[in-house]
């Protein structure tokens, strides 16, 4: 089924990204992107920053007007009325009233996507218990913790329980115990049917939430598909070793490169077609009298994935 | 000591607003009242007087001659000629209205029967015709200057009339010397004496009355506006200074739009149903909403503890307050969105509302200004709104009368809010 196809009558799906680019200038933000997102699914985007992630996600919203392809939400134009009655956006940026409560806050977004009356007051009730602030509704939003203002800032962007959600990195600068309770909000979202793109840096957390993931980088989806398939694709059933050692680098890093491995800062990392060929490693790197500290075999992840892939690390 | 200097001065010209503060305004300001006070030699601003010589006599010709001849003064005898018509003569009761209008702050009327007995020494016939000055005291200044010139040009226009007076006067009061007319001649100087040292007696003094019998010409002057106000210029500083701070105010609640254009909310508004022009127009309402409600405040405090009467003028007070809150409401809105960033717009505003403010006279009548500097305020907001407000406070002018001061502030707003909403156009989608 093409794109455009799945965009079509009313069983579209949530989100069709076709052919998107985007260009500020000489930059290149968004390069030919082609997405979608099915229902009830959690989409991950996954780069480095300035990968294009949030390009990506204000061409959707419509603050952004692509140079090139079409984005369909629930099979409407992204910039049609519809689409931004069916869209809930969560900026990365505290997109919130600081002198404002968080009731009022809740009450003026609420306004803002056409919510008035009892179910405004439902809303802003709805809003307040699913950030955990039910306590805090007449605090102001300058006096709140950092992962206070986040948590209102998700539920500002979601009052009028949009079918589909898009959060651009909702977890930036938060404790951990913060992180765990704004993953948890997203998983009561989703219980409810929503559908959502998730953009991070964070492999963790697209690994945690995502039934699929994109990778992202330069503009360019170079790789989606569910974890599993991403690994299986680029390392099929291979191994990773990881080893540390004692003394120079200089000697150790070409003795690294030599057995087809990758420096990483202070370890050396192998991809092994089987975990067998480990004694053959050992034997040579005792061979060359390199002292080895520490070796870890561990099944890919998505950074390996991602480095694989990129020749970079997600962090670089 | 040295590195401390120098991290501020790297500062400060990294910091282009606190430049500007710094250095623009203040030369900006300089120019300013350079131009106002030191710009030319003579510091006294020319008075607009309207003369109707009712006698047509050779005295009253050579009277209004020496007035016409006169730097400080710029004397009207006609009245504007609308298209097609031609020029009219002032009669006493248009030159009356003009002052009552606010066209003019000073009117000479000069009686028939003038030039029969122009001038006189020592005390006046009280039934000799006097020149009628009509003025205007929200202007305290041009009837003081009026007197003395009306005096001055007597001295130097009607010569022959003084000679032949003083001749009759010493025939009159000498004739021939005896002990009797010694007598008398001390007595006509005695009063003399009295009257020049009656302070009451100095023509153009005082807020209206009898006047001039100790001087040659003798005048009648009279307060025709404001002559039942207490306090002449508080209504004016009502105004002045309510719409200075209006444009303040205005700029900075205006300016909230630029904190959620760096906060990413505009953003995320305008990613909901709400448009960049409702946007704007909802922000513009509320700008409105609040000049209206502190241009109220102020008049009811000018009315509570300074008896500016606004009970008896609110709907020309509410016409005005809207019209002025709708144009510095617009105002605030096309800096805001013409400036990129919140310190841009502090250092901006500053800059142009004092500049406003000061040309416009909100801090000082623009009658005391050069004719050039009068006009150049006409380009602002305060010229306007001041002039609407003094219509309504001082002139007791209907609503109806508003019109020109309306149909400007109206016509800013609008021209100011389509130049906001075509700046704002950088925060739609790119």
């Amino acid at each position: 089924m093409s794109l455009s196809e799945a965009t079509a009558g009313n069983g579209a799906l949530p989100l069709v990204v076709d052919s998107v680019e985007k260009r500020f200038g000489d930059l290149v933000a968004v390069a030919g992107v082609s997405l979608e997102l099915r229902v009830g699914e959690c989409l991950g985007l996954l780069g480095p920053n300035g990968a294009g992630k949030s390009t990506l996600i204000r061409s959707i919203v419509g603050r952004v007007k692509p140079d090139a392809g079409t984005i369909a939400v629930l099979g409407t134009p992204a910039e049609s009325a519809a689409a931004r009655e069916a869209l809930g956006w969560v900026p990365q940026e505290l997109a919130i009233y600081p002198r404002l409560s968080c009731r009022e806050n809740l009450q003026a977004f609420g306004r803002y996507h056409g919510i008035t009356g009892a179910k405004l007051e439902d809303a802003v009730v709805w809003g307040l218990k699913w950030a955990s602030l039910e306590d805090r509704g007449n605090e102001l939003v300058r006096n709140l913790s950092g992962g206070m203002k986040r948590r209102l800032n998700m539920a500002a962007g979601l009052l009028h329980h949009p079918k589909v959600v898009l959060m651009d990195e909702p977890t930036v600068g938060v404790d951990p115990q913060s992180r765990n309770h704004i993953f948890d909000m997203i998983g009561e979202l989703r219980q409810e049917g929503a559908a959502l793109v998730y953009t991070t840096h964070h492999m963790e957390e697209a690994e945690r939430l995502c039934d699929r993931i994109a990778i992202i980088d330069h503009g360019k989806v170079i790789a989606q598909g569910s974890k599993e398939e991403l690994i299986k694709s680029t390392f099929g059933d291979r191994t990773q070793a990881l080893a540390r050692f004692a003394g120079g680098t200089e000697k150790v890093t070409a003795w690294v490169a030599g057995q087809g491995g990758r420096w990483l800062d202070l370890e050396a990392e192998f991809t092994l077609e089987h975990p067998s060929e480990i004694a053959k490693l050992l034997e040579s790197a005792t061979e060359e009298g390199l002292a080895l500290e520490d070796l870890a075999l561990h099944r890919p992840n998505l950074e390996s994935v991602f480095l694989n892939l990129t020749g970079r690390e997600l962090r670089d | 000591m040295l590195a401390i200097i120098r991290t501020s001065l790297l500062s400060l010209r990294r910091d282009r607003p606190a430049l500007a503060l710094s250095f623009l305004v203040p030369i900006a300001f300089f120019t300013i009242f350079a131009v106002i006070f030191g710009g030319r030699k003579d510091t006294t601003p020319r008075i607009n007087v309207i003369v109707v010589d009712e006698d047509q006599s050779q005295a009253s010709q050579a009277l209004l001659k020496g007035l016409a001849a006169e730097g400080s003064l710029r004397v009207k005898m006609h009245s504007d000629a609308k298209k097609g018509e031609q020029l009219a003569d002032y009669t006493a009761a248009t030159a009356e209205a003009a002052v009552k209008d606010g066209d003019v702050s000073t009117a000479l009327i000069v009686p028939k029967g003038f030039g029969a007995d122009p001038v006189s020494f020592g005390p006046a016939d009280p039934s000799r015709p006097k020149i009628q000055m009509l003025s205007d005291s929200s202007d305290p200044i041009a009837p003081q200057m009026l007197a003395g010139l009306l005096q001055k040009t007597a001295f130097t226009s009607l010569a022959p009339s003084m000679a032949e007076k003083g001749w009759d006067s010493l025939e009159a009061s000498a004739g021939g010397f005896t002990p009797e007319q010694r007598s008398r001649v001390q007595q006509s100087l005695e009063a003399m004496r009295k009257h020049q040292n009656d302070p009451n007696a100095q023509a153009g003094s005082g807020r209206g009355g009898q006047s001039g019998g100790g001087m040659m010409i003798a005048v009648d002057s009279r307060t025709i506006t404001g002559e039942t106000k207490d306090k002449p210029i508080l209504s004016f500083y009502a105004a002045a200074v309510g719409v200075m701070f209006l444009l303040f105010t205005s700029t900075g609640a205006a300016g909230a739009l630029l904190e959620e254009a760096e906060s990413g909310t505009l953003d995320r508004v305008l990613s909901t149903r709400i448009t960049m022009t409702r946007l704007l127009t909802g922000k513009l309402t509320y700008n409105l909403l609040l000049a209206f409600t502190q241009l109220t405040l102020m008049f009811v405090w000018a009315w509570l503890v300074f008896q500016v009467d606004l009970p008896h003028h609110l709907a020309g007070f509410v016409v005005m307050g809207l019209s002025t809150a709708f144009a510095v409401a617009s105002f605030g809105m096309m800096l805001a969105s013409f400036c990129h960033t919140r310190a841009q717009l502090a250092s901006v505003s500053t800059l142009l509302v004092l500049m406003m403010s000061s040309i416009g006279g909100s801090m000082f009548p623009r009658y005391l200004m050069p004719a050039g500097m009068q006009k150049a305020g006409l380009f602002t907001i305060n010229a306007w709104a001041i002039d609407g407000f003094q219509k309504v406070f001082w002139y007791d002018q209907p609503v109806t009368e508003l019109w020109p001061q309306v149909g400007v502030l109206l016509a800013i707003g609008v021209v100011l809010f389509v130049v906001a909403r075509r700046f704002a156009r950088r925060w739609e989608a790119v």
